[in-house]
């Protein structure tokens, strides 16, 4: 394996996963295969290659500023696993 | 009655030889006779199901002429269908019931269809075996030992098995084609743009593409033509109009060029599928199709690239799953950030981590340039190697899959063998391009082969039209698995 380039722990921090540490070993073995894989792009020299981010021309898609009577709030709100009073409930933010 | 085509299925219906009621029976006692083998579907919608079929019975006999009316269609779980559940093959979506029906769930109905249930997958469409589901691995038809291959696992097996006369499916690196090519059924991915994404749960957006699941390519024309089309509820949707797939299945052929990649016919690929995919270029020949060899010089850097882009847009997309406005939420108390991030380690699988993790890092400080803008640069150089081997060809063939369907749990541990099988099938999406597979063959052990069809952006039609003169020339298509 190439010299380890990644922080599994940071990783998961900015993934917003808890990773038990038998999932830590077992990742940092699955990602340092793979990232040792993908050094083969470092073959290709592509310094003058502009970046696709997407394949179509995309244009920005506009609408008629329209009010549409639709209220799904209800409905909505149902889906959430806690609410109360017409809100989605979280834990506590600030301790 | 279950191992009819849409087509067929709707002369019959037409001609009253049978009523969608019956025919919707046929399928369901089909399902309870292989279900316990197959495991093709997550859950059925039996009740929604025996109204919407009711309901085409009446419209049939006032003379209602709808182009799907009656016909039971299977969807893959992560288009959204209002009132019945939609998981994406997660614990993390286990009880979610989408508000809205997805563009193409309206287009379905709209054109009569009954949608009898929701089809196995890999967790949010991340692998090639649907072993990755949060439910069960589904099973090979063709030898209940092997995977029906990924991510549209179990929408190609309930086509193979005769679950249902049709499927749609998702395909973002080869989702549809692979599983279509291991259950020997026709997969069509249409070209990027083709299909409204509006419903469908996102895995990597510049790549994700829904299309048909098909028993004939001639009944992949036809479903093709009621999903395409530009919609406003999808941005990224095109504004280009639809052709008559159905007029254009029957088009001369003769003196159509097809390119053959040196890259696709190389020795990574397994012996009997490169002599069955051989065959068929022969049967492309007769047919009066000049082959021509192309170079795709950049193949050997497809997976990398897929690997870092998919994986980089599927960490972003996959950060909506929070516990907060839908789906599971951890029982463990903590606070805020605890409960993100107990809950996406409960409501995650193995794989939805890893490609999180991995697209983490790549868009991570330090490594974005290194990675995910030197990915969309080879995703650059991948494209151009397209566009130049299309203008010495009107379209492109080779083997779909290297490899036959693999054993289950074959490659659950190695992931990285299990992206490398998916060489031909992504760069497709990396380039945007339509491309489909067809049964070509069988190998010694009675495994289907699919042969691909890749076309032009926005040309389904000519893979099409030679999808369907091959299979008149053919009856690989024909052949259904002993269940």
């Amino acid at each position: 394996m190439t010299e380890k380039k990644f922080d599994i722990d940071n990783l998961a921090k900015l993934a917003r996963i808890n990773l038990s540490d038998s999932e830590k070993s077992k990742l940092e073995g699955h990602l340092g295969q793979i990232l040792e894989y993908v050094e083969l792009l470092s073959q290709i020299d592509t310094s003058d290659v502009k970046p696709t981010s997407h394949v179509l021309p995309l244009r920005n898609v506009c609408r008629e500023d329209k009010v549409t009577p639709k209220d799904d709030t209800v409905n909505y709100l149902e889906l959430a696993p806690q609410k109360d009073k017409g809100h989605y409930e979280v834990p506590q933010i600030i301790s | 009655m279950h191992r009819k085509t849409i087509l067929q299925a709707r002369d019959d219906l037409k001609n009253k030889k049978y009523s969608a009621c019956e025919l919707l029976e046929a399928i369901y006692n089909r399902i309870d006779s292989v279900e316990e083998k197959v495991r093709s579907y997550i859950h059925l919608s039996k009740e929604l199901a025996l109204e919407q079929a009711k309901e085409a019975d009446a419209r049939l006999a006032s003379g209602d002429d709808a182009p799907l009316l009656g016909i039971p269609i299977a969807l893959k779980d992560l288009i959204c269908t209002k009132g019945s559940r939609t998981t994406c093959g997660s614990k993390i979506l286990d009880n979610f019931v989408s508000p809205y029906d997805a563009t193409v769930v309206k287009k379905l109905k709209e054109a009569g269809a009954v949608i009898i249930g929701k089809t196995n997958m890999d967790e949010f469409a991340m692998g090639s075996t649907t072993e990755s589901s949060a439910y069960y691995p589904t099973a090979n038809p063709w030898d209940l030992s092997r995977t029906p291959g990924g991510s549209s696992g179990g929408s190609a097996a309930a086509v193979a098995a005769n679950e249902c006369i049709a499927a749609l499916g998702s395909d973002t690196g080869g989702s549809i084609r692979q599983p279509a090519s291991f259950c020997g059924v026709t997969g069509l991915k249409p070209t990027y743009g083709r299909v409204s994404r509006f419903g469908l749960v996102a895995f990597a957006s510049s790549f994700d593409q829904i299309g048909p699941v098909t028993k004939t390519v001639a009944d992949a024309a036809y479903l093709s033509g009621i999903i395409c089309g530009n919609d406003p509820m999808d941005s990224t949707s095109a504004n280009v109009s639809v052709p008559d797939f159905m007029a254009g299945l029957e088009k001369n052929v003769k003196g159509l060029k097809v390119g053959l990649p040196k890259e696709y016919f190389s020795s990574g690929v397994d012996p009997e599928v490169l002599e069955n995919v051989q065959n068929s270029i022969k049967a492309l020949e007769k047919l009066g199709i000049e082959p021509v060899e192309i170079e795709l010089p950049h193949t050997q850097y497809a997976v990398a690239t897929y690997y870092i882009l998919a994986c980089a847009e599927a960490s972003a997309n996959l950060s909506r799953f929070d516990g907060v406005k839908y789906g599971f939420r951890s029982e463990s108390s903590g606070d805020l950030n605890k409960m993100y991030t107990n809950t996406r380690q409960e409501g995650f699988g193995d794989e939805v981590k890893r490609r999180i993790i991995l697209g983490a890092f790549a868009l991570s400080s330090g490594y974005y340039d290194a990675y995910y803008i030197k990915g969309q640069k080879v995703r650059t150089l991948i494209k151009k190697d397209f566009d130049q081997a299309f203008e010495k060809c009107d379209f492109i063939a080779g083997p779909n899959s290297p490899v036959p369907a693999f054993k289950l749990n074959e490659k659950l541990n190695d992931p990285l063998q299990m992206y490398l099988s998916d060489i031909f099938t992504l760069s497709v999406n990396l380039a945007g391009l339509p491309g489909m597979s067809i049964p070509c063959g069988f190998t010694s052990q009675n495994l289907p082969v699919g042969l691909q069809l890749i076309g032009r952006p926005f040309d389904e039609e000519t893979i099409l039209n030679i999808g369907n003169q091959f299979q008149k020339e053919t009856d690989f298509h024909k052949k259904f698995p002993n269940l």
